[in-house]
Parts: C-alpha cells; sequence; structure tokens
C-alpha cells in the first residue's frame, strides 16, 4: 500500500470517529456504524419476525380445534400488529439498546447528546421505520393496482419514497430518517475479550537484541500489524511477515519465526512506547522518526 | 495503585512499563467485566449492595486505565478492550435511573398527558382539519350521492354506499332484524381489522410529519372526507341519530387519537420549517421525543378504542347509551390531558 492510500484509509477511520465525553472527561471516541451492518441488522431482525410468526400462525393453527376461526384470526392480526410495532422498541428499551440483529453485528443505538436514552426516543425511531419501510412498497403496490396513474408517476412516488428510506446513505453520521426525529445514532459497540500481553511473553524468551537502526525502520502502524500476526499465529503468515521484515532489516534467517517476531515486535514496543512518553507519536513507517 | 518510588526503584525493570501498567490493573477490569456481565443478565437485583457500591469506583478505575492506556500503550488488543469496557460501564451507570415501574408511572401521571398538552396548538388544527374534510364531503355527497364512491374505499365501507336500503343500513349499525341474525363473528374480525387498519394510518400521518406536515394534513383530511361521506348516506335514510351513537361511542376516542398522531407529525413538520433559536437537527429530535410520547399515547388509545368498538358496540345497541358511553369517554380524555397539574417535580 502506497503512503497516500495509506493515508486515506486512516482520514476513512478517523471520520467515523465521534467525540463523546462523559462526565468524567474521558472521550469515548464513538464510532459510527456503517450502513452494511445496519443492513446486516435489519435483514436478521425482519427473518427473526418471519420465524416468530410462522410458529405463531402455526400455534394459532394448532389451537383452532378448540376456538372458532374468527378468533383466531382476529388474535392473529392483533399478534403481527404487536410484533411490527413493539419488536424493534422493546428491544431498544432494554439494556444493551439493541434488537437481536443490532446485538449480532455489534452495534447498538445512543443518545445523540450523550445522554440517557428515553423511552419516547426509542418508540419515535421506530414508529418513523413503518414509513421508511413500507412507504417504497405501498407506492408500488399503489402502482400496480390503479392502472390510471402513469408509470412515470409511480416511479416518481417510488423515488420520493426511497430517498427518505435510504436518508442514511445521504449524511455522514449514517442517521435514518428515525435517528433525525429521535435524537439518536447508532454506534459500534463490539465487545473484545482481554488477550494476553504478547509483550510481557516476549521477556522471558531469548537474547535477541535489535540495534536502534534495525527498529526505525516501522512506525506505529506496523507494529499493531505484527501484534495482530502474533495474535493470530498462523505459521504461513508469520513466515511472511518475518522474511519481509528480515529483508528490510538484512538479517539472514537464523532463529525461529515466532522468536525472531516476539523479541522484534517487543523491542520495537518498547521503543515506540518510549517515544510516545516524550510526546513522539509515529504513525506509520512513512513518517519522519 | 501508585507504586512506592523505593518499591519501584528495587525493581529491575524501568520505573514505567506497560506490561507493567497492565499487571497492576488487570484485576480491576476483570472484575468490573464480571460485575458489568451480571448487571446485563439480571439487573440491578443480581449484585449485592458492597458491589454496587464497587462499581462506580472500578468504572473510574478503567475509565482512568483508559485513558493512561491511550497516552502510554501501543498494544491494540489492550486498547480496544479497554475502550469496550468503558463504554459498556458508562452505558449501564449513566442508563439506569429508574425501575421499569417508576419509569411507567411516570410515563402514566406526567409524560403522556404532558406531552399531549403541549402539543394542543397542533391538535386544535388537525381537527378542524378532519371536521373540514367531514363538512365537506358530506356536503358533497348530501347533494349528489355519486360522489361518495370518490370518496370511500370498497372494503373498508363494507356494502355501506348511498344504493344500499335504510334496513341493511340499520343491520350494520346493530339494529333491526338482521343484526342478530348475521354472525357478529365476520363483525369481530372487521373490527380488528379496522384496529390495525387506523393505527397504520396513524403512525403514518405522525411518521409523514417532517415533510414540513403537508403529507399530514393531507392524510388526516382525507380521514375527515370519508367520515364524512359514510355520516351522509346514513342521514341521507334518516338514520342520523343511530348512527350518531354507533360512531360515537368508540369514535370519540379514535378520532381523538387520530388528531393526537396528526398533531404530532404536525409538531415535526412545524420544528423543521421554524426552528425558532435552535439548530433545523436538534429542533426536530426535541420535537420527535415530545411527539414519540404522544404516539404512545395513541397506539394506547386506538386500543381502547378498538376494544369499545368491538365489544362494546356489539354489546351495547341503545342509541342513548352509546352516546353516554361516548361522550363520557371524550370526557375523561379531556380531563386526564388538559385538567392542569403541578408542575414538574424533577
Amino acid at each position: 500500500m502506497s503512503a497516500a492510500a495509506h493515508l486515506k484509509q486512516r482520514v476513512a477511520q478517523k471520520g467515523k470517529v465521534r467525540q463523546f465525553i462523559t462526565p468524567e472527561g474521558v472521550d469515548l471516541e464513538l464510532k459510527i456504524a456503517s450502513s452494511g451492518l445496519r443492513l446486516g441488522a435489519l435483514i436478521v431482525d425482519l427473518s427473526l419476525m418471519l420465524v416468530v410468526l410462522i410458529f405463531f400462525a402455526l400455534f394459532l393453527d394448532w389451537i383452532d380445534a378448540a376456538a372458532s376461526r374468527d378468533a383466531i384470526e382476529m388474535v392473529w392480526l392483533i399478534g403481527f400488529f404487536a410484533l411490527r410495532t413493539f419488536w424493534f422498541i422493546g428491544f431498544e428499551l432494554g439494556q444493551r439498546a439493541a434488537t437481536p440483529g443490532k446485538r449480532l453485528m455489534g452495534i447498538r443505538v445512543v443518545a445523540r447528546d450523550g445522554g440517557r436514552l428515553t423511552a419516547d426516543a426509542v418508540v419515535a425511531r421506530n414508529l418513523i421505520r413503518e414509513l421508511e419501510l413500507f412507504l417504497p412498497l405501498m407506492m408500488l403496490g399503489f402502482g400496480a393496482s390503479e392502472d390510471t396513474v402513469s408509470g412515470w408517476t409511480v416511479l416518481a412516488g417510488v423515488a420520493w419514497s426511497l430517498t427518505l428510506s435510504l436518508f442514511l446513505l445521504f449524511n455522514k453520521d449514517r442517521m435514518r430518517m428515525g435517528d433525525l426525529i429521535a435524537g439518536t445514532w447508532v454506534v459500534m459497540a463490539q465487545r473484545s475479550k482481554l488477550d494476553r500481553d504478547i509483550a510481557a511473553e516476549a521477556e522471558t524468551s531469548g537474547p535477541m537484541v535489535f540495534t536502534e537502526a534495525e527498529l526505525s525502520v516501522y512506525g506505529i502502524f506496523e507494529l499493531q500489524e505484527l501484534e495482530r500476526v502474533l495474535r493470530i499465529r498462523e505459521p504461513r503468515a508469520m513466515r511472511e511477515v518475518a522474511d519481509t521484515i528480515r529483508a528490510k532489516i538484512g538479517r539472514p534467517v537464523a532463529e525461529e519465526d515466532d522468536v525472531f517476531l516476539l523479541s522484534y515486535y517487543r523491542q520495537l514496543k518498547a521503543r515506540l512506547e518510549r517515544k510516545l512518553l516524550f510526546g513522539k507519536r509515529r504513525e506509520d513507517k512513512y513518517a519522519s522518526d | 495503585m501508585i507504586v512506592p518510588v523505593a518499591a519501584a526503584a528495587a525493581l529491575d525493570a524501568p520505573a514505567f512499563s506497560t506490561s507493567r501498567f497492565r499487571a497492576e490493573r488487570e484485576a480491576d477490569w476483570i472484575a468490573f467485566d464480571a460485575l458489568l456481565t451480571r448487571l446485563e443478565k439480571r439487573g440491578a437485583k443480581g449484585l449485592s449492595s458492597e458491589e454496587l457500591l464497587q462499581l462506580p469506583v472500578l468504572y473510574r478505575a478503567t475509565l482512568s486505565s483508559l485513558s493512561i492506556a491511550r497516552a502510554t500503550s501501543l498494544d491494540k488488543a489492550l486498547l480496544a478492550h479497554l475502550e469496550a469496557l468503558s463504554m459498556r460501564g458508562y452505558f449501564l451507570i449513566y442508563g439506569v435511573r429508574q425501575s421499569r415501574f417508576d419509569r411507567m408511572k411516570r410515563f402514566f401521571t406526567r409524560d403522556w398527558p404532558l406531552a399531549v398538552q403541549a402539543v394542543w396548538k397542533e391538535t386544535l388544527i388537525i381537527a378542524l382539519i378532519i371536521v373540514l374534510g367531514g363538512l365537506t364531503s358530506w356536503l358533497l355527497v348530501t347533494n349528489q350521492p355519486e360522489w361518495y364512491y370518490n370518496f370511500v374505499d370498497e372494503g373498508l365501507a363494507g356494502g355501506r354506499d348511498p344504493r344500499a336500503t335504510a334496513e341493511f343500513l340499520q343491520s350494520t349499525i346493530g339494529h333491526g332484524k338482521a343484526a342478530t341474525d348475521e354472525g357478529s363473528g365476520a363483525l369481530h374480525v372487521f373490527a380488528t381489522f379496522l384496529f390495525t387498519h387506523n393505527s397504520g394510518v396513524s403512525i403514518m400521518s405522525f411518521a409523514l410529519g417532517f415533510a414540513f406536515g403537508i403529507p399530514t394534513m393531507m392524510l388526516e383530511f382525507y380521514q375527515g372526507i370519508s367520515l364524512g361521506a359514510m355520516i351522509a348516506v346514513f342521514t341521507g335514510k334518516g338514520l342520523g341519530y343511530d348512527f350518531g351513537g354507533w360512531l360515537f361511542i368508540h369514535g370519540t376516542t379514535e378520532l381523538f387519537a387520530a388528531a393526537l398522531s396528526g398533531a404530532a407529525g404536525l409538531r415535526i413538520g412545524g420544528a423543521v420549517v421554524f426552528p425558532g433559536a435552535r439548530s433545523r437537527l436538534q429542533a426536530a429530535s426535541d420535537a420527535g421525543r415530545t411527539a414519540g410520547k404522544v404516539m404512545v399515547g395513541v397506539i394506547l388509545m386506538l386500543l381502547v378504542a378498538g376494544l369499545l368498538e368491538g365489544f362494546g358496540r356489539q354489546l351495547i345497541t341503545d342509541t342513548v347509551m352509546r352516546y353516554g358511553i361516548g361522550t363520557a369517554m371524550l370526557l375523561f380524555w379531556l380531563a386526564y390531558y388538559y385538567l392542569p397539574r403541578r408542575s414538574a417535580a424533577t
């Protein structure tokens, strides 16, 4: 990857981070969830609702023998309505502020002003979903049933309603129409397990010492990529990375790949962190040392 | 947590290292994580009082660790974990302030009526629009019955149109001979269908509000139109008084709810057009919150209307009684919403 492309990627990632300062004065740096994740969450939720609806219908069919057909029909209608309206609202009012789909995608709803996510905000954002999901469908249905309306009118109607539904693609905060009205955001809320400290492990490994010149070729980005490779511990990837580093710093192949990489990682990390304490943050290998 | 200078000097390692930072604080993070997991699963009841007291301490320790780690550590896994943990902690600790029951109580005693009170101007406007729509179509259909077919959807009319005989019309409002023969089951289903349909229309008229409130007003005008046309059919056959009762028993609640949903939509539209000193985004989200509260109320009102329609109307066939119940419901809603109450305590 070239320096320019690299920079571009980092700027793009930074563009998604929003300042979110807690009362303690720490910036939580929330990351806006991407539109792909939002769509994924919606699809999961809709499929789950469909499954629930099918089971509900089967259940009603099973007790059908006891009650009259009309009563069953009535219960089904009300059940369908309740499911459609309260699935999203019910789940988003919970502790995690996320529907099962959102939870699966690792995202959650947050009040934009940093305050508590209130029930009215959740209700407002989800009632508007009704419009965003069903208006384009209604427009299509309307066009299909009315012969008097010309195709162009239908097209215009669908296009208009789609701009509402796809509103989130047109703003950088990825807000739906409902988010806009309710004053909410959807942000990343992925859990991450506390992995072991690989630098501490490396302290016990062999006495390989790298010179200052050998360590000064990389920056923070490369260090963290190296960390990723070391955590996954895939032999082929480690071999490739080790060979690249050896070629770069001009060392012969003398040790096991993992021993080499671990001690290089540890010493590079120590060096960069020491510089960090002195206020010098070297983002990547292209930045000046 | 601060290592004494003498002890630090005794150790071989440099006075500050990120590995050591982690080793010293890791126990706190693990404890905090465990508490949060239990809090998420079982709520505040899952923790003992000591653990509850520990929670904010651990939370602040984690936040402080995050700040230090950001400034000193380059361990990506560590940073990601601390960020995720702090975020989880923040939303749990600052999110839960009331139990569900308290929240509910507050909604019914304060939030709901106050939100409805706040949109009184919009409610009046929408009510006028509905009445205007009703009058328009009533006059048109009374003079020229053919207009009816332009106004009312066949599926919703259920055979109640100007061609119908007075006997048939009478039977549809629960009077005369035919009412008892025809199974009332189909009517139940019809009533349920109407409930979900009306809720759908109400949600739409709220949701369309942000388009400057214009679609909302159109939708409400249209509701008035179909109502007026229906009334005209019955008054044309001299059944106005009976139909009034049939409509009144649930109509006061249902139309009130329709007007409120329109008002909620109009509130948002108004905020988008005239945001005042706030930014448009801010104004829209402020209005959205008030409107959201109103809408929860609207759905509850429609549920009540559905019950009155499905059961009350089938059981009570006396017209005076129907008027009585309808009026009582209207008075109840008016009193609940608009009677002055003490100003907010919080």
